[in-house]
């Protein structure tokens, strides 16, 4: 069982610090839901979690070997959405799919028949979000909340154990939110894990919570 | 954590900075005032160059240091790179302008020797055109220091600047040389001459000296400058942090 | 390789379908060059004699326009973050857009670059060494450039900021690439400078990616 650790955690943007001494524990089938106010460093320890900075102090484990010990394999049981969709305004929206899926060896380049031949594929990525109908518009047509969709597709396009989302609801609508609750289900229930943080909208069973609000207080 | 420690005792640093600063300050203006009376009043005018032989005791040193201040600020930006010192950062940071002030002072002394010389202010000679390079350089890295909103991103990105720089400066002095052996000028007269006589090195190593004693003597004023600075957006930070809670 | 590949091919088709970055980078180059007999008289002596030079100088200034965007709109729309998340080395990711930058750009200012000979006057048999010195000089270029490009990144006034960081460090390859045509119009061999000019793209391959992924990374911290 594959388990996803952080241990006296500092975070230190600019000169300030964001937060100290957080501590979290994520194991397989798990998932975590950080909360706060704005500033707080959710965002910030999402890209600790995903190797985007080094923390100021403390570690980050995967099955107890720091995960900058080895960015490449940390990168590659990843997936990573940020606040930026990612969404090229001259590539369909299957091309950008497809493209970031190509980028995790999940893709399929020559022919997008061979796309059916496993559960994963940009065709299944977009089918998860209901994508499918959009499936060859470019990316400058794409309202917002289509973009974010498309850029959510990737996580279902290219199979990975650790999902790391920050605010995946915003711009979404109601619809779009109950298939990114299914999508983390099916995921979490196939042993995957997922880290996100929310300012609500997305309930998650059995989430555990970890308010930084706590830990901002401690670091000043 | 070195980080949070260094800035909230810098108290080490500022106490030998204090004690060092004024022997640094004597030493410059002591040894600048010997070189200067060795090399304007006491030594004799060269035979071929007359009177204008003197520059070359501001010049050279100038020159000297120029190479000298970029070597440090590379060696200051891996430091800050690899060990992320801060305050290595601070004296990469504080050696800046005062390289390129070197290098602008090495560049007008030149010039203004080249006249009676060359007969002109400006020669494309190997040695002028690596320090009008050398300048640009320096320029960059002000710039890129400068550029961003948060004062870190803006020395990590010039600490990476700094390292490439160096590692082309053998690179371009050599292509400049090949460039300037491909296209030679008729007949210049080299700086410095074939050899240099007594009378003209002793004021030259003082002024060099002088020169170093001065770069230290700068860059401290200019390392306690930051380290205030830091303390006040630091005082702001937390005012604005309190403020929000 | 296959996500290698990938990169590439994404960005030569962004490069493509956008179509602006080639297509400017050439009419930029044409037009600097079209300048200079305006600027230094139709003479045909005086063209052909500073030819190779402007030729080059328009192609560095040329291959300068799109590289501010080589990992901009990656940056701006977060793109940059999931590439420095695939499950490869950064400098891999580097080295492909640098290498699709290099297609959309640089091939093309090689490629045309003999019109542009004819233009100015420079001796038809010298035409190959012109393309084979700006076909091993302008891969440098992109390579320096993507230094460049990584440490602009959240910038101010980013475009101006990189000319100023950049061009200097190109002058070796200006130099090296200026001289190899010159030395061939003489009539002598520019296997020197040919040389010279590939073991300066073999030094930039070693260090340019290396560089430019420390530069993306500090600039995602």
């Amino acid at each position: 069982m594959s388990l996803f650790t952080g241990h006296d955690l500092i975070c230190i943007r600019g000169e300030r610090r964001v937060f100290a001494a957080v501590r979290f524990s994520l194991p397989a089938g798990g998932a975590l839901l950080l909360v706060g106010a704005n500033g707080t460093g959710k965002t910030s320890l999402l890209r600790l979690m995903a190797g985007l900075g080094r923390p100021a102090d403390g570690a980050i484990r995967w099955n107890d070997v720091d995960i900058a010990e080895d960015p490449e394999s940390h990168n590659a049981r990843l997936h990573f959405v940020g606040h930026g969709d990612a969404v090229k305004p001259a590539l369909t929206a299957r091309e950008n799919v497809a493209f970031w899926a190509a980028l995790r060896g999940g893709g399929d380049l020559p022919s997008p028949a061979e796309a059916g031949f496993a559960k994963a594929g940009p065709d299944a990525g977009l089918a998860a979000f209901a994508l499918g109908p959009l499936a060859s518009v470019p990316g400058r047509y794409l309202s917002a909340g289509q973009r974010r969709r498309v850029n959510l597709a990737r996580l279902a396009a290219a199979p990975a154990p650790l999902w790391l989302l920050d605010e995946p609801v915003s711009a979404l609508d109601s619809d779009s939110v109950a298939r990114l609750r299914n999508a983390i289900a099916r995921h979490r229930a196939g042993g995957g894990m997922v880290a996100l943080s929310s300012h609500g909208g997305l309930e998650i069973p059995d989430a555990v919570t970890l308010d930084l609000t706590d830990f901002a207080a401690a670091a000043a | 954590m070195k980080r949070l420690d260094w800035f909230a005792n810098p108290a080490r640093f500022l106490k030998v900075a204090r004690a060092v600063q004024p022997w640094a300050a004597g030493i410059a203006l002591g040894l600048g005032a010997a070189g200067l009376y060795l090399g304007l009043v006491a030594s004799p005018p060269d035979y071929q160059q007359g009177e204008s032989v003197r520059i070359m005791y501001v010049h050279v040193p100038a020159a000297w240091m120029a190479l000298f201040c970029y070597t440090m600020l590379a060696m200051a930006s891996a430091v800050a790179l690899i060990w992320k010192h801060p305050l290595a950062d601070l004296a990469a940071k504080a050696t800046a302008p005062v390289g390129a002030a070197f290098t602008f002072l090495a560049l007008l002394t030149g010039s203004l020797w080249g006249k009676p010389m060359w007969g002109t202010w400006w020669v494309w000679d190997a040695r002028l055109t690596s320090m009008l390079v050398l300048f640009f350089l320096y320029l960059g890295y002000i710039a890129l220091n400068g550029a961003f909103d948060d004062p870190a991103r803006g020395a990590k990105a010039s600490a990476v600047l700094a390292l490439v720089g160096f590692v082309n400066v053998p690179i371009i002095k050599f292509s400049v040389d090949w460039w300037n052996t491909l296209h030679q000028p008729a007949s210049v007269l080299r700086a410095g001459g074939p050899a240099i006589h007594e009378s003209m090195l002793a004021p030259l190593v003082l002024m060099a000296l002088a020169f170093k004693a001065y770069y230290v003597w700068v860059v401290l004023i200019r390392i306690r400058a930051e380290i205030a600075a830091g303390k006040i957006r630091a005082a702001r930070l937390r005012a604005t942090g309190s403020a929000a809670l | 390789m296959k996500p290698f590949l990938a990169i590439v091919r994404r960005d030569v088709r962004l490069a493509f379908r956008q179509g602006t970055d080639t297509l400017m980078t050439l009419a930029f180059f044409v037009i600097a060059v079209v300048l200079f007999p305006f600027g230094v008289g139709p003479e045909p002596n005086v063209l052909a004699r500073i030819g190779g030079g402007v030729v080059w100088v328009a192609a560095l200034l040329a291959s300068m326009l799109a590289l501010e965007r080589l990992f901009q709109t990656d940056y701006e729309d977060g793109g940059l973050e999931l590439l420095a998340l695939a499950p490869m080395p950064l400098q891999i990711v580097v080295l492909a857009k640098v290498l699709a930058h290099w297609l959309a750009t640089g091939l093309p200012l090689a490629v045309v670059a003999p019109m542009l000979g004819v233009l100015m006057n420079v001796p038809p048999d010298v035409f190959p060494v012109l393309v084979a010195a700006l076909l091993l000089g302008t891969p440098t270029l992109s390579l320096i450039g993507a230094i460049g490009a990584g440490l602009i990144l959240g910038a101010r006034r980013g475009g101006v900021l990189l000319a100023l960081l950049v061009l200097p460090l190109f002058i070796p390859v200006l130099v090296f690439g200026v001289s190899a045509v010159e030395v061939a119009a003489q009539g002598f061999s520019p296997k020197a400078s040919l040389l010279i000019l590939g073991g300066l793209l073999l030094a930039a391959l070693a260090l340019g990616p290396w560089a430019a992924a420390a530069a993306i990374r500090q600039a995602l911290e």
